[in-house]
């Protein structure tokens, strides 16, 4: 079990979200669409040019920036 | 029994929210598959059990925060208008996050009944959800229904209409947000109830609430109303923040959002939802996915899917272009042979039929295209759309969202720059915003279609489809150039959250494509009729008078005399009774006829350059000349201020009254080939002119109502001409150089 930066998730890795280290519009965005701590995530692929990233959610799809996945801490079971 | 009930219908986008209020009130709007898109809430009538319903439709929504429009629109309306019911719609195979925004609204204490949307998808998902233990353990009213096939949908309104008539008290349902912040929340209710502190706005614990996630508009509403107590409020939730910040390093904020979905999984983990199979298993959706947004293969099918609307909309609809083409000649002949020669017969064949004609003759074209763009809008490839291209997006100042208004706007030719500035409201950053709604205008337009395929069509022929996609893709490289340039001058500042969903893809419904596609042309069609008419006849005036004086028509006059009197009268006598329809010109006869239609042409070339129009073409010509425009050419562009619709009609108009015979077959094109002022450097030119100078006066209109003010307006205007002209001048003059 590590953490690490959703960014750095590879395609299809899953994980648990441990934290959401951002206040402001962008926390409010992000938990509001479900990232929340002890919510699982898959990845599943990216854009084109690498960014934006996809992730499966819920039984949904959302997207969104290298730059604000930065905020996001995941818990991996192994390096991808 | 009350008069009229009032419902509000709310839910997160994509639940499927306008169908049920399509399905509910018949009403003929709009059903987008992309967050948002119904931005302004629409009001429906339909009547159930002898009783009235208005039915609000509200834009969707994730959240009841204060961040974007939608939210703001929705918040006050349910806490300003106060409906007697409010329908949250909830999509069974999305019910964790779906439950997010019904939690708030359980906070706000709003008399609510849930419209558990799509159970049918979510069975296909192996997804069991047991409505009645959801009503149980929520403690209101839970109905399954299908939107799409209206399954439900009368349970769900009888419902709806008992929770209305019934006396039942609507207190807030107060959520456990941990031992900390409950504790904190109980001294803020506590004080905001003692000082009835926007009590009448919102209930004390949702006031508590909005304090401690910080939400500006509350904020803002409190300290206008009391800022003693507002000061007060403040200064707590500032040291509660700061407490938690350094002894857990987090926001209170997300302390709530973390609660309220505790709240949400607690409930769902009760029996809810169950499982048949595994979740992790790919659905039908995702398999599309695979290839639709394949990082390789995605954009080389996105292209091609672009290119194939192309193909569809310009090659399918030629045949019914053609025939609205037939039409209106056959109009104009019909009057032209019916009516005596003067100015009623002049305005109403250059006025009325070329104006509208001009307009009218592209709506089967504006259709197909229509048409195409709702496919990919209905079953939710634009939102891939966006995700793909949002890199790109970002690096000229704008946001993956920014594409929708584009393509409305005519990113895919063929949009319309009101309905995509309107677009420009699902954007949260005010700098992205407006940079968006000052770019789409350089997106060519249904109004600027024809003119492309007119000028295309005369002087490129052979590669209409290849010039076409190629005046396309100039029109989004100047915009998105513009629009970096805007936002590193006028708009500089950060990029705004780009966290969006992607809707599962969707088989879109026939009836959903046609009321798309007509909704659209109609406005289309409706713009042509009114504003379109008006204008034309306006423009015919200014073209028509004050005319010629009396003395240079004497001039004509005798000309026409003494061409006349140099041929026999046997040979006059032919042509008189030719113009009525009997017997053949001899090669005499055709002489006659060519040298009086010369003078003719003459006369009104003269006329019309000594109208008011003319007058002002031919004092702009020193200057426009230098980008190869003649006064007629000017005339024309005036015309475009207004609407780019009219832009044809006056040309057609101009052109024809320079020549007198109106001659149904003889297409505008086929003139402007043949006019010595044009050739395909000039066509280029005033093809970008076209494209970039000021939008319309609606736009323009627009414009000043979604960026808030008139100085953006009239900013879009001026830089959008000056830009428009330095580049069709440069066109121009390397063109001539180059040959």
């Amino acid at each position: 079990m590590i953490e690490i930066n959703l960014r750095e998730m590879k395609k299809n890795q899953s994980g648990t979200i441990k934290a959401v280290k951002v206040s402001g519009e962008l926390g409010r965005r992000i938990r509001e669409m479900g990232l929340v701590p002890g919510t699982e995530i898959t990845i599943q692929g990216r854009a084109p040019l690498y960014d934006p990233v996809a992730l499966r959610v819920m039984g949904g799809t959302l997207t969104l920036r290298n730059n604000e996945a930065d905020y996001i801490v995941v818990e991996v079971t192994e390096e991808g | 029994m009350k008069k009229s009930v009032t419902m509000a219908l709310a839910g997160n986008p994509n639940a499927g929210k306008t169908t049920l209020f399509n399905e509910l009130t018949g009403a003929r709007q709009h059903v987008g598959n992309y967050p948002g898109i119904t931005v302004d809430y629409k009001e429906g009538h339909f009547t159930r059990k002898d009783q009235e319903i208005t039915l609000t439709d509200l834009p969707g929504t994730y959240s009841m925060t204060a961040y974007s429009v939608e939210e703001i629109v929705s918040r006050d309306f349910l806490t300003g208008r106060k409906p007697d019911v409010v329908i949250n719609i909830v999509d069974a195979s999305n019910l964790e996050r779906n439950l997010y925004l019904t939690t708030q609204f359980l906070e706000m204490g709003v008399p609510l009944v849930i419209a558990l949307n799509m159970i049918d998808v979510a069975k296909d998902r192996g997804i069991e959800v047991r409505a009645e233990k959801l009503e149980e353990l929520l403690g209101i009213p839970v109905v399954p229904i299908i939107a799409r096939s209206g399954a439900g949908v009368e349970e769900l309104i009888g419902r709806a209409l008992d929770v209305s008539s019934s006396d039942r008290i609507w207190s807030p349902k107060d959520i456990s947000y941990g031992e900390d912040l409950d504790e904190v929340l109980m001294e803020l209710d506590s004080i905001i109830s003692t000082a009835s502190f926007l009590t009448k706005t919102y209930p004390p614990h949702f006031t508590a609430i909005k304090y401690l996630e910080h939400d500006d508009q509350v904020l803002t509403q409190g300290q206008k109303a009391d800022s003693i107590v507002a000061q007060q409020l403040e200064q707590k939730i500032g040291t509660v923040s700061d407490h938690l910040l350094k002894t857990m390093d987090v926001y209170p904020e997300a302390i709530i959002a973390d609660h309220r979905y505790g709240f949400i999984k607690s409930i769902i983990r009760q029996g809810v939802q169950t499982h048949k199979f595994d979740t992790d298993r790919l659905y039908t959706s995702d398999k599309i996915d695979k290839v639709l947004t394949n990082r390789l293969i995605g954009p080389v099918v996105m292209l091609a899917i672009l290119f194939g609307l192309y193909q569809f909309t310009f090659s399918w609809s030629e045949l019914p272009v053609s025939w609205m083409g037939s039409l209106f000649g056959w109009m104009g002949s019909v009057v032209d042979t019916s009516l005596p020669d003067g100015p009623v017969k002049s305005m109403l064949i250059s006025g009325v039929i070329d104006g509208v004609g001009g307009v009218l003759g592209f709506v089967p074209l504006i259709m197909f295209m229509f048409f195409g763009i709702a496919v990919l809008e209905d079953s939710g490839y634009l939102a891939r759309v966006a995700f793909m291209m949002d890199r790109v997006f970002r690096t000229f100042g704008l946001h993956g969202s920014s594409v929708m208004p584009f393509i409305v706007s005519g990113g895919i030719a063929g949009g319309c720059a009101v309905p995509g500035v309107m677009a420009t409201r699902t954007l949260r950053s005010p700098k992205e915003r407006i940079a968006t709604l000052l770019t789409v205008p350089f997106m060519n337009c249904g109004a600027k279609v024809p003119v492309l395929v007119l000028l295309i069509g005369a002087f490129f022929a052979d590669h209409k489809a290849l010039y076409m996609f190629l005046f396309t893709m100039l029109a989004w490289l100047v915009a998105l150039l513009v629009a970096k340039f805007l936002r590193m001058t006028v708009l500089k500042g950060e990029a705004t959250p780009f966290v969006m969903e992607l809707p599962p893809y969707r088989f879109p419904t026939l009836r959903g494509l046609l009321i798309h596609t007509w909704e659209r042309t109609w406005q289309y069609i409706k713009k042509a009729g009114t504003v379109i008419l008006g204008i034309s006849i306006v423009l015919w005036a200014l073209m028509t008078y004050p005319g010629l004086p009396a003395s240079q028509q004497d001039i004509f006059a005798a000309k026409r005399t003494t061409v006349n009197q140099s041929y026999p009268e046997s040979i006059r006598e032919e042509l008189v009774a030719h113009k009525q329809g009997t017997g053949e010109l001899s090669e005499k006869g055709q002489q006659l006829q060519e040298e009086l239609t010369a003078i003719d042409q003459e006369e009104s070339g003269a006329g019309l350059r000594n109208s008011i129009a003319g007058r002002i073409g031919t004092f702009l010509e020193p200057v426009s000349s230098l980008a190869g425009f003649d006064w007629r050419t000017n005339i024309a562009l005036l015309g475009g201020f207004a609407a780019k619709e009219v832009i044809i009609s006056t040309l057609g108009t101009a052109y024809s009254m320079g020549e007198v015979e109106v001659d149904a077959s003889d297409s505008l094109g086929e003139r402007l080939v043949r006019d010595p002022h044009w050739n395909g450097i000039v066509a280029v030119a005033v093809l970008i002119f076209i494209m970039f100078y000021a939008p319309c006066f609606v736009t323009v209109i627009c414009i000043a109502k979604e960026a808030g003010s008139w100085k953006w307006a009239f900013f879009s205007m001026a830089f959008n001409t000056v830009f428009a002209f330095l580049a069709s001048l440069a066109v121009f003059q390397i063109g001539s150089i180059l040959g």
